[in-house]
């Protein structure tokens, strides 16, 4: 690792892991994130993402290993669920406050940011799917953080809503310049803008860029041959076009009726050189 | 005015009660009022300890139901078994202790029915002391932790994540619930001390909006559950404790009813059921 990386490196872990009675929730993790990068974690139920995360932020310590935060780091956390009993009156606005003071003017910057402003008087309890996570990543980004933790940030989210979330997701990263370390149990639209995966099962059973991790034998074997195939989409491979007429023409020119042989049997996607979160609709009902 | 001990009773109760309701909240969004009945019973038990070693009861009584919540700590990271058959255990087993011990002090003439129901003719200037400066501090640290306990309470997870250090800061609040829970015992009796923690509380969510209006209410709630409960007692010569509870719960039925102003919407209504 170079000192320039050394020096905007947010947070590390180095071959971490974590024993709960004789039995190892996840083991031998390394990982880091920098600032301006986003990691994505994936990997089945079960697999210690969610316990990998609570090394990294230090709710858990590592019964093996290091975890290494950078002194002073401030940290906006997303959490997988939140649950607001009857017996709690609780606002949005008294919630943005949670864990650190807040003035009337961040709370509602920060809500107009994830498009939910007009909810600030409203009751926690009564929120949707949707309005919680874009409550929650308010409350989170207000915070100013150097380090987004968000830790399925589209549970109970429909659809077209994770899509739109994930969307203002990489945009907000891009815009507070911070890092985001994200957890999902999901492949197909969080990749898009990823720039380094780890797959978990476990252990860490393969990593890199988005393309390169669902390229791995060890990935496709996890989670089957399809969510190759979802992330295909961002590649740009042109190797193929749907006329029209219904007919496809293919990378050598020719011109087939249909397009079964080798490339459509199973990553079947039509992409039309559009990299964006929203094409990943097309992917999902395709694939 | 002091020398009067109904007036003592009174001062006593209701500085009980403002501290109370604000740390009832967090037993009631916590769902710890089996935990508070817990650190109550084990009360009993420091009564006996106070009466052997010849100590001051309140703190015995302190020291007694703080180093039973550690115990109860520990126990729980253990994982052994379940929360709440681990709470049963320690607290009838303190309890029956206490009582034990107690049967055993034959030189003691200990006034148990006072001890388990609260006696208002044994409030003296001093527990009166007790319960202000005790009561002062305990808010004190309340409004100290209040940011951190209150996320802890939402989520501790998110809490811990964006540096609070939760557990630290349960730590605190259990000691902060022996503490009431010895400066509360004179005035509603050992059995009773949850429900004055419980019912203000839960009467005063009905009207709150944010956690801390809901904290002020209880306070006064439950102060209103004191006065109204000791005139009963005295009027019609039944134990202060349960006269208190009875005249708490009567303000909890009172705001259930149906209320035309306001936030007595189909929402909140909704709530209540589930």
């Amino acid at each position: 690792m170079t000192s320039e990386n050394e020096k905007s490196c947010l947070l590390r872990l180095e071959q971490a892991g974590v024993r709960r009675s004789e039995r190892w929730l996840v083991r031998g993790v390394d990982l880091s994130v920098a600032a301006g990068e986003i990691v994505t974690l994936i990997g089945p139920n079960g697999s210690g993402k969610s316990t990998t995360a609570k090394m990294a932020l230090g709710i858990l310590k590592p019964t093996d290993g290091k975890a290494y935060r950078r002194p002073g780091l401030r940290i906006g956390y997303v959490p997988q669920k939140l649950m607001i009993d009857w017996t709690l009156p609780l606002n949005v606005r008294r919630f943005m406050s949670l864990t650190s003071r807040l003035d009337e003017g961040e709370a509602k910057a920060a809500l107009e940011r994830t498009g939910v402003s007009h909810l600030m008087q409203a009751e926690v309890r009564h929120l949707s799917g949707g309005e919680m996570q874009r409550v929650l990543l308010a409350r989170a980004i207000a915070r100013k953080p150097d380090l987004l933790v968000l830790d399925e940030p589209v549970q109970g989210v429909d659809y077209s809503g994770e899509i739109a979330i994930y969307d203002l997701i990489s945009k907000l990263g891009e815009e507070l310049g911070c890092g985001i370390l994200m957890i999902s149990h999901d492949l197909h639209v969080v990749m898009a803008a990823t720039d380094q995966v780890v797959c978990l099962n476990g252990h860490v059973c393969c990593r890199g860029t988005p393309t390169a991790v669902s390229q791995s034998p060890a990935f496709r074997e996890l989670f089957g041959h399809r969510a190759g195939a979802a992330l295909a989409v961002y590649e740009h491979h042109h190797d193929h076009v749907h006329l029209p007429d219904g007919r496809v023409r293919h990378a050598d020119g020719s011109v087939t009726d249909d397009c079964a042989g080798e490339h459509c049997a199973d990553d079947h996607t039509h992409h039309h050189g559009h990299a964006e979160v929203a094409t990943g609709s097309e992917v999902k009902t395709h694939a | 005015m002091l020398d009067d001990f109904f007036m003592r009773a009174l001062l006593a109760g209701v500085g009980v009660a403002l501290v109370a309701g604000p740390l009832g909240c967090f037993i009631v969004w916590r769902r710890m009022a089996y935990f508070g009945d817990t650190l109550s019973h084990a009360a009993l038990l420091g009564v006996a300890l106070s009466l052997l070693l010849e100590v001051n009861t309140t703190l015995a009584v302190f020291v007694v139901s703080a180093a039973l919540s550690l115990v109860l700590i520990l126990l729980r990271k253990r994982e052994t078994l379940s929360s709440d058959a681990l709470l049963g255990l320690l607290s009838h087993g303190a309890l029956a202790v206490g009582l034990v011990c107690l049967a055993f002090m034959t030189w003691v003439r200990m006034d148990l029915l006072g001890l388990l129901f609260g006696d208002i003719l044994a409030v003296s200037r001093s527990d009166i002391g007790v319960v202000y400066v005790g009561g002062a501090m305990v808010l004190a640290v309340l409004i100290w932790i209040w940011r951190p306990l209150f996320a802890a309470t939402v989520n501790p997870d998110l809490a811990a994540a964006e540096g609070l250090n939760p557990e630290r800061v349960n730590l605190v609040f259990m000691f902060l619930m022996a503490a009431v829970i010895a400066i509360a015992m004179k005035i509603v009796g050992v059995l009773l001390i949850t429900a004055l923690l419980i019912m203000p509380a839960a009467t005063a969510r009905r009207f709150s909006t944010s956690p801390e209006q809901m904290a002020v209410l209880s306070a006064l709630f439950g102060a209103l559950a004191v006065i109204s409960g000791l005139f009963g007692s005295l009027e019609w010569d039944t134990p202060s404790g349960p006269s208190i509870v009875v005249a708490a719960l009567t303000l909890f039925m009172v705001s259930l009813m149906p209320m035309s102003f306001g936030r007595g919407d189909k929402k909140n209504r909704e709530g209540e059921i589930s």
